[in-house]
């Protein structure tokens, strides 16, 4: 740890979504400008650039809208990651367009934050765009929503609106699956609860929204239940100079569950082998113990058969292991997905070849509900599918653990990314006896 | 530190070393950037950690413009030879000679001529992977890239048909030709950096800390005065003490005034600044979509 800071910073990562016009781009914007994150050659970068035509204020959006193609047609077209700090933590934005055909962009910013925030424009209220982005952060199980309910002036800051707004969000939000949501009531152009509280809102007594992102409880959004490593690479050094590491045989990866010590009893997939943990190796040395999501290189008691692709895990909580999956997908790709279509699929470090056998509901996510009897997913639709893989898959339920219930979709000729999946619960566990038939 | 508190270093470390040993372990033929500048410091130092106790299981590679700073290349090859790295130096000169890199009428920097000479050496040793220390918080047209930046056989990248990515989940697959650029250190920012060199206790080259120089005053920033940049008539040369922010070619590099001596001093001055490190490279100024352009171009 760094000697001059006293407690450990964390990173906060959130995505912001919102349609074309809620003023998304203007309030990052003012989040980088109000908390003196923006450098001189910024400004004046944006000054140039700014509308001549305007009432003098700066374009705040001209800061985020990065590429030429974009400013031309005046669009974000993809994902742009911006950085700032405050002396409370470091944070990373995942910009992600609001356009109904960008979802998989929507999807790609949310899979690893930790917060969403949702733009509301006050005057239009809570439409299709707005469940949308919810259902989304929903199925993601992103852990913190924050609504923000944007040009307030623009309804002379009424309570009533706000208030409105926010029993039309509350009555959709139990279909969403989010239990930590925020609202504020803000004004990206003008600042207002952006970064300082503002004097026309004295009704509303909640935290500013970036007081919010500073001090939201992020540390327990980690899984440290389940111990799970998947294994990236095996570590055997080649001719070393140290005699001691010729026999070195470690299995490197990054933890993506629970904690692991010395001795833990550990079972190897897809062997389904017993053994136990030697040693946790490190640049720095050994440790005792580790957790999610350290990197370090394993060293197991006993010779087995594991690669990359293999996953050691917790020998006290197995996954589940199949080669029948089910699993929520957002489809990424313009050629529609029809059951049948054969595909890779990357879950962890493994990839195996697949097969959809079925698609057996679509999501409408204007009203988040099912809709069965769908024979197709489209370019970002959502559904309910089912998958058959040449061999088994080693998972948790996506809601259980984000990176072991996870996967996504790969074109074996073109190896373009076509989807991305979230899996259901195993309906069973790893039963042992699979050793039996270990080869 | 208990088992359970990571800080953003930590944070920031295990992503980097996830991303490297994807490398490792979904490339046959992969290569590390390293220039000797302070990001490819840092991304050398998680290489080690993620392959200890092996060696870094790739090749070193690093394209010379000939208008490197002395101190930079001493300390690079210095580097290597510590970690017994296999390094490999491909010359814009050389390029230029073989006709690989053609200047323009007219054209001094080796900016641009840089592209080519990199992707004849991806050709040369058929590297099917290079990770390089772009930031992403750099650069706008940098905010919009993955961790695996996927090239065509061209080299080219192409921003409006990127590969999503999702979670700690890598797409790694290419057809024959094909190429990936890797940016383990895409989440870092400036202060990150130098946070990392102080908490590892990695050396840096000299260039970074305070030092006199001669300077000339050129479009706003002090350049310093070489061989290859002899003042011009008229210009006043001035002693200076200076240092450089960010690395790149000695004639596009401006230096600036700075009083800052230890790694420490650097962190203070940084967590101060109130112009972006880029703000001293000419190469970025030259026009508002100057980035955009060159990665498109096949620009690391």
């Amino acid at each position: 740890m760094s000697p001059t800071t006293s407690a450990a910073i964390e990173i906060l990562r959130f995505n912001t979504c919102g349609s074309v016009d809620d003023g998304k781009s203007t309030l990052i914007g003012r989040l980088l400008h109000d908390s003196k994150s923006l450098m001189e050659d910024q400004l004046e970068a944006l000054n140039n650039s700014a509308d001549l035509s305007g009432d003098g204020r700066f374009n705040l959006a001209n800061l985020t809208d990065g590429l030429r193609a974009e400013r031309e047609q005046g669009i974000t077209i993809d994902v742009a990651y911006r950085y700032f700090s405050t002396p409370a933590r470091r944070f990373i934005i995942a910009d992600t367009p609001g356009h109904v055909q960008y979802t998989r962009n929507m999807v790609t910013g949310a899979s690893t934050a930790n917060l969403s925030i949702i733009l509301v424009d006050a005057r239009a209220g809570v439409i299709d765009q707005s469940r949308r982005h919810t259902a989304i952060a929903g199925l993601l199980r992103i852990p913190h929503l924050v609504v923000a309910v944007n040009k307030m002036d623009l309804v002379d800051w009424s309570r009533e609106r706000f208030e409105e707004i926010r029993a039309q969000f509350l009555e959709f939000l139990p279909r969403a699956n989010i239990k930590d949501v925020v609202f504020i009531p803000i004004s990206a152009l003008d600042g207002d609860n952006v970064v300082d509280a503002s004097p026309r809102t004295p009704w509303y007594h909640g935290p500013t929204l970036l007081g919010h992102l500073e001090t939201v409880h992020i540390a327990s959004d980690l899984n440290l239940e389940t111990f799970r490593f998947p294994i990236q690479w095996v570590n055997r050094p080649h001719y070393p100079v140290d005699p001691t590491l010729h026999d070195f045989r470690g299995y490197s990866g990054q933890i993506a569950g629970g904690v692991v010590r010395k001795g833990d009893r550990v079972m190897v997939l897809p062997g389904g082998i017993f053994t136990s943990v030697r040693a946790i190796h490190t640049f720095d040395g050994e440790i005792e113990e580790a957790c999610c999501p350290k990197s370090v290189t394993l060293l197991l008691e006993d010779d087995v058969d594991a690669g990359r692709g293999s996953m050691i895990v917790g020998a006290d909580r197995l996954p589940g292991g199949s080669t029948e999956l089910r699993a929520r997908l957002c489809w990424m790709h313009p050629r529609v997905l029809r059951a049948g279509a054969r595909v890779l699929l990357k879950h962890t470090t493994s990839t195996v070849q697949a097969v959809v056998t079925a698609i057996e509901s679509r999501l409408d996510v204007a009203n988040l509900t099912e809709k069965p009897g769908a024979t197709e997913l489209s370019m970002n639709d959502i559904g309910t599918v089912s998958i058959r893989t040449a061999s088994p898959v080693f998972f948790d339920g996506y809601a259980t653990n984000r990176l072991t219930g996870s996967f996504i979709l790969i074109d074996a000729a073109t190896n373009a990314t076509l989807g991305a999946g979230m899996l259901e619960p195993p309906t069973s566990v790893v039963a042992p006896e699979h050793t039996d038939f270990a080869i | 530190m208990s088992v359970f508190s990571a800080d953003h270093l930590d944070l920031l470390e295990t992503e980097a070393i996830h991303v490297m040993r994807e490398v490792a372990g979904g490339f046959e033929r992969p290569a590390l950037l390293f220039s000797g500048g302070k990001d490819s410091i840092c991304l050398l130092r998680l290489a080690e950690k993620a392959f200890h106790p092996s060696r870094i299981p790739m090749p070193l590679l690093n394209v010379d413009t000939g208008h490197h700073f002395p101190e930079l290349n001493e300390y690079r090859d210095r580097r290597a030879a510590q970690l017994q790295a296999n390094l490999i130096i491909r010359k814009v000169e050389a390029a230029i000679a073989a006709g690989i890199a053609v200047p323009l009428a007219g054209e001094f920097s080796r900016n641009r001529l840089q592209i080519p000479t990199l992707l004849a050496a991806i050709e040369e040793f058929r590297f099917d992977c290079c990770i390089g220390g772009a930031r992403r918080d750099e650069e706008k047209a940098r905010a919009k890239e993955r961790f695996f930046s996927f090239r065509d056989s061209f080299g080219q990248w192409d921003p409006k048909n990127q590969r999503p990515e999702l979670w700690n989940l890598f797409n790694t697959r290419l057809n024959p030709g094909e190429n990936m650029r890797v940016f383990p250190l895409s989440n870092w920012t400036e202060l990150d950096i130098w946070e990392y060199i102080r908490r590892e206790r990695l050396e840096v080259p000299s260039i970074y800390f305070s030092h006199k120089r001669n300077c000339v005053r050129r479009a706003g920033q002090w350049v310093p005065v070489t061989d290859l940049l002899p003042p011009k008539p008229g210009e006043e040369v001035r002693e200076l003490v200076v240092r450089v922010r960010t690395i790149g070619d000695i004639i596009s590099t401006g230096m600036f005034e700075s009083p800052a001596t230890s790694v420490d001093d650097i962190i203070a001055e940084v967590a101060a600044a109130r112009v972006t490190e880029r703000g001293s490279r000419a190469d970025d100024k030259s026009s508002e979509a100057a980035m955009e352009d060159r990665k498109k171009a096949g620009y690391f």
